[in-house]
């Protein structure tokens, strides 16, 4: 039995598509206030293994729980404690915010009551007032991607998997989806996929860096830190660095074995 | 829930009113100027049955083509399946809504229907089992549609995955393709090919031998397409 502490855990997930192996061997564990940040460079198999956990795919072999239950035998149960913001956050571009918002919470259960006690609560902490009643076809990203956040708070779950949250955000807007994504980290696990590397010193409790679908650093981002490569001042720097992205280049590139 | 919404979604654009038009205005056409309705001075609805296998051929798989391609375009299929809701519930649900529209269509040719009785005396009973026929072959012909269309996210694909199956039911009793198996295939699955017939079993309820085995066929037909529907679904999940 997993332990009943972690809220989300994955033992030895593998998938393979095809010839392609998308996600080798990764086995990790999220408890009760974490915010994990996965990194890793576009094709890791971060996605994957997000859809994975939300139920969306079948791994090959391995398992996945979600507050104790397992993704595949027990996926209604698991998708019950589960808010789940797919890449692009996609939504029906012919509703209102109004509408699909009622549509996910109607579809997860919620009592008409319990419904628009939540969506007012979401509107507040979301912000989504000035466009509650467009079309989502008509939203700019940032809204877009409000509503897919909104989409994936609407029951309250103790797990919520966000694949790049921020991506395409201007930096007001990632600043905002940051503060959102602290404040609600203490109730939650929270999994947080993202290229973008200061996020993960400005939300992350955790990191875990995964390329070529291994996982290969599961760490805090100031260990992370340590792991970037001593740097040679008589070397000039063509381009910037940071030390956070040396430790990322450092990781995903050298011991990948490239 | 699910019903509500797709339902909707059809009247989201213009292409509803559209498609109704369409509809009505060619079987309409049909009956009139290709049947010659008011030659054959007969007050019965036969010349408009008889197009409407050929018209729901093209017209179903217009309705149904988007019900899951649509979701995969968009990406919200995800969302949809991890939602804590069985995947049955999704494709009756979008199914009905289809099957739904397609009955609004049937409903707005009943002018048709009031046109005849003004005429003459028609059999009102079999016109009304033809309806019922009619619309269970267009719920049999969204079904095929709706499994297609959760095969790919390009809705054209959908649409001529859609329109060659049900071709070939519709064709099923014809020599056209009974004559390609029968040299090679025992009569037991020649007969089998022949009792797939769309429009053997749509004739029998139009010619007014109210046959209860022409709609368990439409009706178990549509329950197995929809079945394998959610099998695809699942399918696609461990692919």
């Amino acid at each position: 039995m997993p332990n009943a502490q972690a809220l989300v855990e994955t033992r030895a997930l593998i998938k393979k598509f095809g010839p392609v192996t998308a996600v080798d061997g990764v086995s990790f564990r999220v408890d009760r206030g974490e915010v994990i940040g996965f990194l890793g460079p576009n094709g890791a198999g971060k996605s994957t293994t997000m859809k994975i956990i939300a139920g969306f795919l079948e791994p090959t072999s391995g398992d996945a729980f979600v507050a104790g239950h397992d993704s595949r035998r027990d996926p209604i149960a698991a998708r019950r404690h589960l808010g789940y913001l797919p890449e692009g956050a996609p939504a029906y571009p012919d509703m209102t915010v109004a509408d699909f918002l009622g549509f996910v919470a109607g579809m997860r259960g919620l009592t008409p009551r319990e419904t628009s006690r939540r969506l007012a609560e979401l509107v507040e902490s979301i912000d989504l007032a000035d466009v509650w009643n467009r079309r989502i076809e008509a939203l700019s990203k940032g809204y877009k991607r409000r509503v897919g956040i909104a989409q994936a708070l609407v029951h309250d779950p103790d797990v919520l998997i966000l694949d790049e949250p921020t991506d395409g955000l201007d930096p007001n807007q990632k600043h905002e989806m940051r503060a959102l994504i602290r404040a609600l980290a203490p109730s939650k696990a929270i999994i947080v996929s993202t290229h973008i590397l200061e996020e993960v010193e400005a939300i992350c409790t955790r990191a875990i860096v995964i390329a070529r679908g291994r996982k290969l650093a599961d760490t805090t981002p100031a260990e992370l830190l340590a792991c970037a490569p001593p740097r040679d001042p008589s070397v000039p720097q063509l381009v910037k660095t940071t030390p956070l992205e040396d430790a990322f280049r450092h990781i995903t590139l050298e011991q990948a074995g490239v | 829930m699910i019903f509500r919404r797709e339902f909707a979604a059809y009247f989201a654009t213009p292409l509803a009113a559209v498609f109704l038009a369409v509809f009505v205005a060619v079987s309409a056409g049909m009956t009139f100027f290709v049947s010659s309705f008011f030659e054959r001075a007969q007050a019965d609805l036969s010349t408009f049955f008889t197009w409407q296998p050929w018209l729901f051929l093209v017209l179903m798989p217009a309705i149904g083509m988007r019900l899951w391609a649509e979701e995969r375009r968009l990406g919200t299929i995800e969302l949809l399946m991890t939602l804590p809701v069985s995947p049955w519930k999704f494709v009756f649900g979008k199914w009905l809504a289809a099957f739904a529209f397609a009955g609004l269509a049937l409903v707005l040719t009943m002018p048709l229907w009031i046109t005849v009785n003004v005429l003459g005396s028609p059999d009102n009973g079999v016109i009304f089992a033809s309806y019922i026929g009619a619309w269970l072959m267009a719920g049999a012909f969204l079904a095929i549609a709706s499994c297609i269309s959760a095969l790919t996210k390009n809705q054209v694909l959908a649409f001529i995955g859609a329109v060659i199956v049900g071709f070939l039911f519709v064709m099923a009793g014809f020599d056209l393709v009974l004559a390609a198996v029968r040299p090679w295939a025992p009569d037991v699955i020649v007969q089998a090919i022949d009792s797939m017939s769309f429009i053997g079993h749509f004739q029998r309820i139009t010619d007014g031998v109210f046959e209860a085995s022409a709609l368990v066929f439409f009706i178990s037909l549509i329950g197995f397409a929809l079945w394998l529907n959610v099998q695809i679904l699942d399918a696609r999940k461990a692919a």
